[in-house]
């Protein structure tokens, strides 16, 4: 219910060829005050993305209009860090609904998926493909088929699969999320904790 | 089942198992959750606008450390947003029967110092909070994670998340410390081991002499910094000197209850012969005092050693060069000498009694160096309260050190302890990412010995020396 639901997303995409992309890049601490799920988008990428007198820094990626598009591809090891989930509501609100990469850091893999953005986990190789596909034309787009768990790049017909769990699965593609899934056992639950030590 | 050897990780997450769904996440039922005044706010409004209620109120406790100032804790928090969201807390736990400590009560501290020095946290229990430094619990043998804000949402209203198991890695580490090398060098030496993502999609066992001979504070240091290496969290079986910290705190069982969950945590270990997806093993002899050169906390070496050049780390060569560049440092730069702006020492990482009292040893009779701002930030109420009665606050005041008020502070840099752009900071806490300490500000993560040596010297400088 929180989410839209995800089955084909067709688009350009953003490339991030950078390593280890913490969530405090992504969203830095200073900007985790709110007490609402509001405007997170603006900081996204805050201190890469703008100078300290708040104009813009000419050479980081987001801000090259050459470069657009619902889905994010990024280096290694994507969403290390704080365990803020502030680093995917930011992602979200400024218009990402997938951020494909090699490898991705699991709790940010964990939030991404509550709140309906999908880690797409692909090999280094055809991560590179991606990048070199986007490198000859900024516009290139990717498909991804959640259904068919599968990502490709439309211009030159290359494909992946991904792994996504079946529970998992069926919740993206529903908007389905595990409150909705949890409210609907709180008997076992109950039943489990009379019996729990603690 | 029973009868086949199993692990301390597999013995306390199975016996949390509510529902194992087919092709899917465990229903997975959490003892106990830590909420804070900065990812749990979303997390109530969830609730609101869901019509849900708190499920079990007793099991969730609440503490304001993440953005609440280190000075005047007395007057009203000046910074508007950081007010809101301390009000939050405040306002949420009462209206949903949530015990708090907030700003100014005696039991006030960082969650993960607050958690464990009352008694909170027991061996055998999942622990869960907003935040990723909630493995430090796991010292307790425990099963302890950071969650992100809709789980905090999930347990709140229903006391459960949905976790995937993740594979097991045992670390061993035998032989005996040399001097000068703390828990936090051995925690430095196995991430820039298995680097920054090595142990993702793992839980942590660590086992050996080290780990048996340290004491609750050392073992609480290192399973905080499970995550830096990307492992969901780490554990140690409890043992005496486990049980011995835990006896007599205020929420710890006592009398009957006592003797029973006592006979329970004696089971709380890995079974000869059980075994686990992979497995490291060190040598103690090796570590040196350790400090970090990078922005990422895999990014560490010996203090006495060289920045490795490019081509022999495995990372790739424009990320390392972005980092050196952040930090103002070249490929092959020696680390002893390094001039150093700040230190600071606190954190749920470093700022414990024994973190203090290792700080004090390298202080008194010396003087803090010109050059350098210090911040000292005890973990908690209680620890300020030991680090006044044993003296240490007198050996810091005739060396020139302040003591502030407890919070996370610099550690993430949400209120005012903020290092400046371009600064150097050497830091006992636990991420040395760009900005993490400020918008520009750059951290050298280290021990409470190493953080004192350069706070007297105004340079990176070897502790043992000092000792
Ligand atoms: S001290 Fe740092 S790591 Fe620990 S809880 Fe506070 S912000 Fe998180």
């Amino acid at each position: 219910m929180a989410y839209d639901k995800f089955t084909i997303l067709t688009s350009s995409a953003v490339p991030m060829p950078i390593e280890n992309v913490d969530t405090d890049q992504i969203i830095p601490a200073r900007f985790l005050k709110a007490t609402e799920r509001k405007g997170f988008g603006d900081n996204l990428f805050r201190d890469w993305r703008y100078n300290s007198d708040n104009t813009p820094k000419q050479d980081f990626i987001l801000n090259n209009p050459i470069y657009s598009g619902k889905i994010l591809v990024a280096g290694k090891n994507f969403g290390s860090g704080s365990s803020r989930e502030h680093a995917a509501w930011a992602i979200y609100d400024y218009g990402f609904r997938c951020v494909v990469s090699s490898f991705f850091a699991d709790i940010f893999k964990g939030n991404a998926l509550n709140i309906g953005i999908l880690p797409v986990q692909v090999s280094p190789e055809f991560l590179d493909r991606i990048f070199s596909a986007i490198e000859a034309d900024p516009h290139t787009e990717l498909e991804i088929n959640l259904p068919q768990q599968s990502i490709t790049i439309l211009a030159t017909g290359e494909s992946a699969s991904f792994d996504i769990n079946g529970y998992k699965k069926d919740n993206m593609t529903n908007g389905y999320d595990d409150i909705d899934y949890l409210q609907a056992m709180k008997e076992e639950i109950q039943a489990f904790a009379s019996k729990s030590l603690y | 089942m029973s009868n086949s050897p199993s692990t301390l990780f597999d013995k306390v997450w199975d016996s949390h198992v509510v529902r194992k769904i087919q092709d899917g996440p465990d229903v997975f039922f959490i003892d106990r959750h830590f909420i804070h005044e900065v990812t749990s706010p979303v997390a109530f409004l969830g609730l609101e606008t869901r019509g849900l209620k708190v499920m079990f109120p007793e099991k969730t406790f609440a503490t304001a450390d993440h953005n609440t100032p280190t000075i005047n804790q007395h007057l009203p928090v000046e910074d508007p947003l950081s007010a809101k969201q301390l009000k939050a807390l405040e306002t949420n736990s009462a209206k949903y029967g949530i015990s708090h400590w907030g700003l100014g009560n005696p039991k006030n501290g960082i969650v993960h110092v607050v958690g464990p020095e009352n008694g909170i946290t027991l061996p055998g229990m999942t622990i869960v909070c907003g935040d990723s430094h909630t493995s430090t619990h796991g010292a307790f043998g425990a099963i302890a994670f950071g969650i992100g804000t809709s789980e905090v949402e999930m347990v709140l209203s229903s006391q459960c998340i949905m976790q995937p198991k993740p594979k097991k890695m045992r670390i061993n580490v035998n032989g005996t410390l040399n001097k000068g090398v703390t828990p936090k060098d051995v925690i430095l030496y196995i991430i820039s081991k298995l680097s920054a993502a090595g142990a993702t999609g793992y839980f942590v066992e660590y086992a050996g002499e080290v780990f048996e001979n340290m004491s609750m504070e050392g073992r609480m240091t290192v399973c905080n910094m499970s995550i830096e290496m990307g492992a969901r969290g780490g554990m140690i079986a409890p043992d005496e000197t486990t049980f011995n910290y835990i006896k007599g705190r205020e929420k710890a069982p006592k009398g009957e209850a006592w003797e029973r969950d006592l006979a329970y945590w004696k089971t709380l270990k890995t079974d000869e012969g059980a075994s686990f997806d992979i497995e490291y093993s060190y040598d103690a002899s090796d570590i040196e005092p350790m400090i970090t050169f990078g922005t990422n906390p895999g990014m560490g070496i010996g203090i006495s050693q060289h920045i490795p050049v490019s081509a022999e780390t495995g990372s790739g060569k424009s990320s390392y060069e972005k980092s050196l560049n952040y930090m103002g440092f070249h490929e092959d730069d020696a680390m002893l000498g390094k001039k150093v702006d700040y230190v600071f020492i606190g954190s749920c990482t470093n700022g414990r009694i024994e973190d203090f009292r290792a700080f004090a040893s390298i202080i008194k009779g010396r003087k803090k160096a010109d050059n350098v701002t210090a911040w000292i930030v005890p973990g908690s109420h209680i620890v300020e309260q030991q680090i006044k009665e044993e003296g240490i606050l007198d050996i810091l005041t005739e060396a020139g050190f302040q003591l502030r008020q407890p919070g996370c502070s610099a550690c993430l840099a949400m209120n005012d302890d903020k290092i400046p752009a371009g600064k150097y900071a050497v830091s006992t806490s636990n991420r040395n990412f760009e900005g993490r300490q400020g918008p520009g500000a750059r951290t050298m993560l280290a021990s409470p010995l190493v953080a004192a040596a350069a706070a007297v010297t105004g340079v990176v400088t070897d502790p043992r020396e000092l000792l």
